[in-house]
């Protein structure tokens, strides 16, 4: 789920001649007049409908937008409605910017968007991450992620697993990611229970139903914080900051496992390049600037941050890995 | 006390100027559309639904209204019933037997002001209750694993007889229909069940859209069927002429009706109805001969009163503390929750604290807003009561269609409300309730998960289903809640009966 270190060098190649075109094009360049909107494409109160919200409130702050930011919601096929919506009917609007996560890609990886692809839309950029966890209840036998894996090696049904997304799903791939990456055979034996969100799930683990919890660090914190739930290892490349630097990582526990669960946006395909350039930048100024560093704080999120060609580039990798990994596992054919 | 803090925190949500605003709001439409004969409170609460989404309204400000308008339901369902004989709704009919006498005797001011009183203290009553049960109840909900929630949505489904009576097999009918169209979408699998490629149906359909399409819609076309449009013949009122000692009287009745009310509402199933019929043949055991029931008794009005406000209070706890709703309109306020990403349950009480406790404060204050409504201003509802339906129709069919279209923003949405509405209208030409329905399209896929995740855990073996002590216990209820209104049920209709026509979907 890393970047190819070749990839990288590419990109930091291609700085500054970004940087030089966007500065020979500043007399043809783009300003978004009129209403700028974002799709959300959940119901309110999710974690699209955050991104949009809390993303067009910035925007409006460091004035990137000449009014505000209207989100819409426009839930279905998680997702798929909206993405079809945008590759579509919206082709060309460089007035529209959609919320993306992680659960975006795996569904595109699935083939759950029937008949789409990720080059069908202008991937932006990603302002933040929230990092995959496995945790178990305070009480549990299970000390560290190698016992658990040890377990699962034994007999992969011997550790029950509850999520907040559906099978096949990021929660999902998340254990098999790690299990994956600790040698255990038979991932498609591995048991994992969908809840409707990791809340649900939660409460079935810290009342002993279920082994273990898998889901994001800002959804365990409240639990952590209550002493209920011990986390066993963070899915990020480094030990979180604050607080959390306490929970250690999968990594340092010999399981090279990573899970961020990014929040970024697309935007529909045949705009200008001026408008990419344009939102690029905006996502630049947007992560560097004080606002959003206080939003993340509040909501949990952690450093992530690429924009156009290397997000673009990350995405496509994080749909490869997907789609092997599903493929792997019997999710798909 | 941990919940005195949470509840101070519930009235500084409650008390914010525009949350007292929409609990206003909603406590007047309340009781103005349980005053409507016919119009009953799920319908009530469906069709103002669509109108917290065309508002915007954050989560807590859409259930504190919704929850007013619940409440003001069940007082306003008592002024057709006082005032014409007609109950507004069905918890109301046994307010006719004692309150419509009163009026005849030209004393329908004091049996407004009586039942208005009663019902406050009722409420009041239950409220407390919800206050003290829920939060105990909620954390007790920690210990409900998946065989125990499997066996508890078991229960719900095996008490639907008792909800919506009379005809077992279409009580049977509809849950299978609602069952049915729980099926579409994707499932817990990741398998595609009747999607038939649409991308609008992935996700399955969404509750709202269904319960405003089968109630609110459906409700127009009856309108528009009717064409009665008249309206009722002006109504005068007396003047209020109520002492101290006449309200003293009806004290202990209320009281009673309250706690009694309370109890029926948390049991799934009973509801508000039972909540006022045992409120009504309690007060006749207690005072017994010297009472003159039926011909006009104040008590007789206070009793069943406040049993079904008391109810409605009840109602709330099974409904927020495991979700499972105890009645047709809680069941309407559940799908509300879920739509707005809230989940019903132990987590609720901590994670979104203020939303509860706002709406329990809220309930609170909306009683007294309530009683100011229905003395003093109860010369409006009676005022409005005669104005003909077809100046309300064109505002009901407005709010539904921009508030579902809010919610998503497609028009897919909008024709499939209209084709609910078609499917509702049918339904209940058939006589078949839409409560089930609902509960079968809220429950049915909760309950297939809980079986589904009790046999992964279990690696299939099924004797994980009644292996512990809380599931047995379930069982036994789920059985009994199957077998008894089948016994019982007749004997207690055969009692009830009464000379109302009765037609309301929504029954609770």
């Amino acid at each position: 789920m890393t970047l190819k270190p070749s990839l990288k060098y590419v990109t930091l190649l291609a700085l500054p001649l970004a940087a030089a075109a966007t500065f020979s094009s500043t007399a043809a360049a783009f300003e978004p007049e009129g209403k700028v909107e974002c799709i959300a494409p959940s119901d309110p109160g999710g974690g699209w409908d955050f991104t949009c919200r809390s993303v067009g409130n910035v925007m409006q702050e460091l004035d990137l937008v000449p009014g505000n930011v209207q989100t819409i919601n426009m839930a279905g096929a998680g997702g798929g409605v909206a993405y079809a919506h945008t590759v579509s009917k919206r082709a060309g609007d460089d007035h529209l910017l959609v919320a993306a996560s992680t659960a975006t890609t795996t569904r595109l990886a699935q083939g759950q968007f029937p008949g789409l692809t990720a080059d069908q839309v202008n991937w932006v950029g990603a302002l933040g991450a929230d990092y995959g966890i496995i945790a178990v209840a305070d009480d549990s036998e299970i000390e560290d992620l190698n016992d658990l894996m040890d377990s699962l090696k034994e007999d992969p049904r011997s550790v029950k697993f509850a999520g907040g997304s559906a099978k096949g799903g990021w929660d999902h791939l998340k254990v098999l990611i790690a299990a994956q990456a600790a040698d255990v055979e038979n991932l498609p034996r591995i048991a994992y229970l969908s809840y409707n969100n990791g809340g649900e799930a939660l409460t079935q683990v810290i009342g002993g139903h279920v082994d273990a919890f898998t889901g994001d660090i800002t959804e365990a914190q409240g639990f952590m914080e209550s002493g209920d739930l011990r986390v066993l290892a963070v899915l990020s490349e480094e030990r979180l900051p604050g607080d959390l630097s306490d929970i250690p990582t999968a990594r340092e526990q010999g399981i090279d496992a990573l899970g961020p669960n990014w929040r970024g946006f697309y935007m529909p395909a045949d705009i200008s390049e001026e408008a990419e350039t344009y939102w690029t930048d905006a996502m630049d100024t947007i992560y560097q600037s004080e606002e959003w560093k206080n939003v993340m704080k509040q909501n949990g999120l952690m450093p992530f941050h690429m924009t156009a060609g290397e997000f673009e580039d990350f995405v496509h990798n994080q749909i490869d890995d997907i789609e092997q990994l599903s493929k792997d596992i019997g999710l798909i054919q | 006390m941990e919940t005195l803090g949470y509840l101070m925190d519930g009235f500084g949500v409650a008390l914010q100027p525009h949350n007292l605003m929409f609990a206003l709001l909603g406590a007047f439409l309340g009781t103005l559309i349980g005053a409507l004969p016919g119009l009953g409170p799920a319908n009530g609460v469906a069709i103002l639904i669509p109108l917290a989404f065309s508002l915007g309204l954050a989560p807590e400000t859409a259930l504190i209204m919704l929850t007013s308008v619940y409440a003001g339901a069940m007082y306003g369902g008592r002024i057709s019933s006082i005032l014409l004989n007609i109950p507004g709704d069905e918890p109301a009919m046994m307010t006719c037997l004692d309150g419509y006498p009163m009026a005849q005797k030209g004393k329908a001011a004091e049996a407004l002001a009586i039942s208005a009183i009663a019902s406050f203290i009722g409420s009041l009553v239950a409220t407390v209750g919800l206050i003290l049960l829920a939060p105990l109840l909620a954390k007790f909900a920690l210990t409900f694993g998946p065989a125990e929630y499997f066996a508890l949505f078991l229960l719900a489904f095996a008490t639907l007889g008792g909800i919506t009576g009379k005809n077992p097999i279409k009580t049977v009918v509809a849950a299978c229909i609602g069952l049915m169209i729980a099926t579409v979408g994707i499932d817990n699998t990741g398998v595609q069940r009747y999607t038939f490629g649409v991308l609008e149906l992935f996700e399955g359909v969404d509750f709202i859209i269904a319960i405003v399409g089968l109630f609110a819609i459906s409700e127009l076309m009856f309108f528009i069927e009717e064409r009665a449009g008249g309206g009722k013949e002006k109504m005068k009122v007396n003047k209020l002429t109520l002492t101290w000692r006449e309200i003293r009287e009806i004290l202990p009745s209320s009281l009673r009706g309250g706690v009694l009310g309370f109890i029926a509402g948390v049991l799934p199933g009973a509801g508000a109805s039972l909540g006022s019929f045992i409120g009504y043949t309690l007060e006749k055991k207690v005072v017994g001969k010297k009472g003159y029931f039926g011909k006009g008794d104040p008590r007789g009005v206070a009793g069943p009163e406040a049993g079904n406000n008391g109810a409605s209070s009840g109602a709330l706890v099974p409904m927020l503390t495991l979700g499972v709703p105890g009645s047709g309109t809680t069941a309407v306020l559940l799908a509300l929750l879920i739509s707005l990403n809230i989940t019903p349950g132990p987590l609720m009480f901590t994670q979104n604290a203020d939303i509860v406790w706002g709406v329990i404060a809220a309930l609170l204050i909306g009683n007294f807003l309530l009683l100011i409504l229905n003395i003093p201003l109860v010369g409006i509802f009676v005022k409005l009561l005669s104005v003909p339906p077809m100046f309300l129709l064109p505002i009901v069919t407005m709010i539904a269609f921009v508030g579902i279209y809010s919610i998503s923003n497609t028009t897919f949405d909008l024709y499939f409300m209209v084709a609910f509405g078609v499917g509702g209208y049918i339904l209940r030409k058939l006589e078949i309730p839409l409560v089930p329905v609902i509960l079968g399209l809220l429950l049915g896929p909760e309950m297939e998960k809980n079986l589904r995740h009790a046999m992964d855990i279990s690696d299939g073996d099924w004797m994980i289903l009644w292996d512990s002590g809380l599931a047995i216990g379930l069982w036994v209820f789920a059985g009994l809640g199957l077998i008894l209104p089948y016994i019982i049920g007749p004997l207690l209709r055969r009692r009830m009966q009464n000379p109302i026509e009765e037609g309301t979907p929504g029954s609770d």
